[in-house]
């Protein structure tokens, strides 16, 4: 066994997180600066936090991942780091030439106080700052939240430093996607396109984390929000924030400082979250929904009825980041499986309501556990006392899958040892589709490889 | 590849150094060193400050520590104290195998504990947090011994690690220490190695007096079985008659590493990560090392020749010869298929503190050149040579990392040569505690660049496009855009094992299946490569 010191008797802790359900903040607002087009994120800090969160995030996208580093050495931390990071602003822009940096914090920076803006203003000072050329910041204490905070954060100062107010405004809708994959944002853009409804979509990682092979190296990529695009955000007709964890704080700061009203939606996965986001643009954009985004629901119904069989009733446990699992919790209702234990390592208001909520009372025995302390370890021996019949989270699971012989479907952050996620999204009625489809054959597979002689079948 | 023959890499040398700001360009043109072939080594400007900004390859002393030193060891409770992230990204991202004797045997490498440290203990402090954590990781897996790291907030705030964790070992009756490994300590990885190292040996090494009765005995260090190399060399000492007493730390338990002042020889693998541990060994229990490399056929073979040489033993010896030769059969098999197949082609290669080093042998094994190398963290030694020791100057953040001082165990030192017998071996080969570096083995011509930026290493590959780039997974997906394939020879692209005569096979395969790959050869579609014009007038 794997996990074998994990044991079904349950031992209440109070202090210590065994197999975490979440991890650091920087590494989201690092994800966040990516959907930025020709921007460097600048991790400021020891270099060991720049160093794996490039490393996690290429290990899942397969993909370069560039991020500059204050390289804080025991002088920086003891003297602050206002002379590291003057000096790497200068050299980024010397050398990689972004139009913009996005500047993070890590818990080093924090609990020294560095003040950052106080340190850019510094570097404007002294020229190392060329005309025309921007640094903005977030503070990601490692200490607080998880690493949907820190994306959040990001993506709040993306509006706080460059968003601009106007009176005239674009028949457009700003679209805030929340922490999915590229394929997802291609998937949400082409909804988009098929209502033919205008859009900034912000932050947008399609372009950056999912790049042809070419035979040339760049070190920024095609895609990405502009800075011109991000500065129009000020200006759209409305906000539709994706996933309240990861969206709304930047959705509410348009909003206070542009007056752009907003309407905060569950990330679009699976069919009653799509309906939700498609028929928030129908009543926003006065638009009708094209035949062939009703022919695309259809199908995935019609996927679902046909398969009904292998999904009815089945035990599910799943963790990962509240806005997906609030989302996949409600597709997992409609499918009529049963999600059972639900954790999530990110703290926030709400979510065991959010949970409920989408639950609508069918799942009485669900266990669910958010915040600090909650973990795989706990979810673990809640599975060893009674097992389930799917796991979805991700890679870390694939431990407590081979112990348990339990299939096994990756979704969310990180996935390290799969492909698919890079190119194909989850989020969509085809994302549904696909899940379903990840679903029924991780079923059918187990099925196949285990019934007896006499019960393997052609057909299924 | 552009042909190499034509590129000065003086011009190559400055090229690079273009773009960078004048103050960069003076401190980064020390650590790039045009390879004149002559045999003489100059100095090289290392192991010193990162440039904030460049993007560089390098990680912090708590990878050092927790991730390499100790991350391999499977029944040693690991507990990071601190925010959560340190831990997280260190739990099984590196590929340390291990095989515990029987499914009952501890094994906790798949498990991350954190003290998941929040604000209130940033300003309050953690200490009590960390002692509970203790307690609570004691209570459900009564493991042997504990070990803490600590990540960057831990020294800014003050909590003592140690003091918090001698207080744990007397109330619980384990063994419980601590890693001062923030990860601001030193300028790379390395610093954790060093600081892993001291403690390793103050808590571990020595505790257990269990002397074994077979002969021969051996430990490896800096060996840390990516990929199952460890798997490898186990069965090959076994088949040559070397007993290994215990690896520092691939495939390693806690019990074998407190027996390592035991074994009669210490084999240095990893010179970077583990040369402390060797030396002070060696002050300590008087057990004499050698350097060994066990990536590449020759140089497996010769590392082989090297230990049985030491222990002076004709049945050995020829024991030894008897496996080398079994193995080599496959060995030359397989350079007459792959080796025409990689033959002049050419390679770059920039990793860790040592391993660049030893991947020359298998490239050359192929006839391929190395025509720059380096390394993320390596210090002069590993570049020069350990001849240049005496006169490396230790600055500020080297300081800061403790040296210990160590003195001959009164009861446990026991010398295992006489001096004229090391006389004597060093004459026959079996060279105690010299490492050549790197530098000495690169061809006229090359390129030695320690630790380059990512805009270093993007130059390179437009000057030179080599066939093939070793680096890590931060580089991999960059430098494989540019039409370069780039094998990470840290986690051997979760191939391998890469080590010994099996190894090398693997290797060669690897290489050959990465320059000959057909996908490469597609990068433009067909209309891109069409050259005629095709137009339609009118309608």
């Amino acid at each position: 066994m794997l996990l074998r010191h994990t044991k079904p008797e349950i031992k209440e802790r109070q202090v210590l997180t065994i197999n975490p359900a979440k991890t650091c903040q920087p590494i989201g607002a690092m994800y966040a600066s990516l959907g930025i087009h020709n921007c460097l994120p600048h991790s400021h800090g020891s270099q060991g936090c720049c160093a794996y969160h490039r490393s996690t995030l290429t290990r899942h996208y397969k993909e370069q991942v560039l991020s500059g580093t204050s390289s804080f050495t025991e002088g920086a931390a003891v003297f602050g780091g206002q002379s590291n990071l003057v000096q790497a602003i200068d050299n980024i822009f010397t050398v990689y030439n972004p139009d913009i940096i996005a500047v993070h914090t890590t818990c080093l920076s924090e609990t020294i106080g560095d003040d950052i803006p106080q340190i850019i203003g510094k570097a404007k000072e002294e020229g190392k700052i060329p005309p025309g050329k921007i640094v903005i910041h977030t503070n990601t204490p490692s200490y607080a939240g998880s690493h949907v905070t820190g994306f959040s954060n990001m993506v709040a100062s993306m509006v706080s430093y460059l968003s601009e107010p106007g009176e005239k405004r674009a028949s457009r809708a700003n679209i805030i996607p929340g922490w999915v994959d590229p394929a997802d944002i291609r998937e949400i853009k082409r909804l988009l396109d098929m209502m033919d409804i205008d859009n900034i979509m912000f932050p947008d990682t399609s372009g950056v984390l999912d790049t042809p092979l070419t035979g040339k190296q760049e070190y920024f990529p095609a895609g990405g929000t502009t800075i011109q695009a991000l500065r129009a955000t000020g200006k759209s007709k409305i906000t539709i924030a994706l996933g309240p964890t990861s969206s709304l704080a930047a959705a509410r700061l348009l909003d206070t400082k542009c007056k752009v009203p907003y309407e905060i939606l569950d990330l679009p996965i699976g069919l009653e979250a799509t309906d939700a986001f498609v028929d928030t643009l129908r009543r926003n954009f006065h638009t009708d929904v094209p035949d062939e985004i009703n022919g695309e629901r259809g199908r995935l119904l019609n996927m679902i009825s046909n398969m009904h069989q292998y999904t009815y009733n089945k035990r599910v446990a799943l963790w990962g980041d509240p806005d997906q699992l609030v989302a996949l919790t409600q597709f997992l209702v409609l499918l009529n499986m049963k999600p059972v234990y639900i954790v999530t390592g990110t703290p926030g208001n709400n979510f065991t309501d959010r949970i409920n909520t989408v639950l609508k009372g069918t799942v009485p025995e669900v266990k669910v556990l958010q915040g600090q302390g909650a973990d795989m370890y706990k979810m673990h021996q809640w599975i060893k006392q009674e097992g389930v019949d799917l796991l979805i989270g991700n890679t870390y699971g694939k431990y407590i899958a081979r112990d348990e012989n339990t299939p096994f479907i990756r979704a969310g952050f990180p996935i390290l040892d799969r492909v698919g996620h890079q190119y194909f999204p989850i989020v969509g009625y085809k994302g549904a589709m696909r899940l379903c489809e990840m679903i029924l054959n991780a079923f059918l597979d187990k099925k196949d490889r285990e019934c007896p002689e006499e019960s393997f079948e052609l057909v299924m | 590849m552009n042909s190499e023959q034509s590129i000065n890499p003086e011009d190559a040398k400055q090229r690079i150094l273009a773009a960078l700001p004048v103050k960069v360009a003076r401190k980064r043109s020390k650590a790039i060193v045009v390879n004149d072939g002559s045999g003489t080594v100059p100095e090289i400007t290392v192991n010193s400050r990162t440039t904030p900004g460049m993007i560089t390859m390098r990680g912090c002393a708590y990878a050092g520590c927790k991730g390499v030193i100790l991350g391999p060891t499977r029944d040693v409770l690991s507990i990071t104290h601190g925010p959560i992230g340190c831990g997280y990204y260190s739990w099984l991202t590196r590929r340390n195998q291990t095989r515990p004797p029987t499914p009952e045997d501890a094994n906790y490498m798949t498990y991350s504990l954190s003290t998941d440290m929040q604000e209130s203990e940033i300003v309050f402090g953690g200490e009590k947090k960390l002692a509970k954590a203790i307690d609570e990781a004691f209570e459900l897996f009564h493991p042997k011994a504990i070990a803490v790291h600590a990540t960057c907030p831990v020294g800014l705030i003050g909590d003592d690690i140690h003091r918090v964790t001698k207080e744990a070992q007397e109330r619980l009756g384990i063994k419980v220490f601590g890693f001062s490994c923030e990860g601001y300590k030193g300028v790379s990885q390395s610093a954790g190695h060093h600081i892993a190292n001291n403690q390793v040996f103050k808590h571990m090494v020595g505790t257990d007096d269990t002397i074994s009765t077979s002969p021969f005995q051996v430990n490896l260090l800096g060996e840390y079985n990516i990929g199952g190399d460890s798997f490898v060399l186990e069965e090959l000492f076994a088949r040559c008659g070397f007993n290994l007493v215990s690896t520092f730390c691939g495939n390693s338990d806690h019990d074998s590493m407190c027996r390592a002042h035991t074994a009669d020889l210490n084999l240095v693998m990893c010179h970077r990560s583990i040369n402390y541990m060797a030396d002070m060994m060696e002050t300590k229990y008087g057990i004499p090392w050698i350097k060994v490399n066990f990536i590449g056929a020759a140089a497996t073979a010769k590392s082989l020749r090297k230990i049985a040489k030491y222990f002076d033993n004709a049945g050995l010896m020829e024991q030894t010869e008897k496996v080398i030769a079994e193995e080599m059969t496959a060995v030359v098999t397989a350079q007459t298929i792959y080796k025409p197949r990689c033959d002049g082609k050419v390679c770059m290669m920039f990793v860790g503190g040592s391993r660049s080093h030893h991947y020359m042998e298998l490239f050359n094994e192929l006839g391929m050149k190395t025509i720059a190398a380096g390394y993320e963290f390596g210090h002069r030694d590993d570049y020069e040579g350990r001849n240049v020791i005496p006169s490396i100057v230790v600055d500020a953040d080297s300081r800061n990392i403790e040296s210990l001082k160590i003195e001959p165990d009164k009861a446990r030192f026991r010398p295992r040569v006489t001096a004229e017998q090391k006389v004597k071996l060093a004459a026959d080969g079996v060279d105690f505690k010299e490492y050549g570096g790197l530098m000495r083995d690169m061809p006229a011509g090359t390129l030695t660049i320690d630790e380059p930026s990512h805009h270093e290493v993007v130059e390179l590959i437009n000057i030179y496009h080599p066939d093939m780039f070793g680096a890590g997974i931060k580089e991999k997906y960059a430098i494989q855009k540019a039409g370069v394939p780039c094998l990470q020879i840290h986690s051997y692209d979760y191939g391998g094992p890469f080590a010994g005569f099996e190894g090398a096979i693997n290797f060669y395969k690897e290489i050959d299946r990465m320059v000959n790959s057909r996908v490469w050869s597609h990068l433009n579609a067909p209309w891109q490569e069409q050259t005629e014009i095709i137009a339609t007038f009118g309608r």
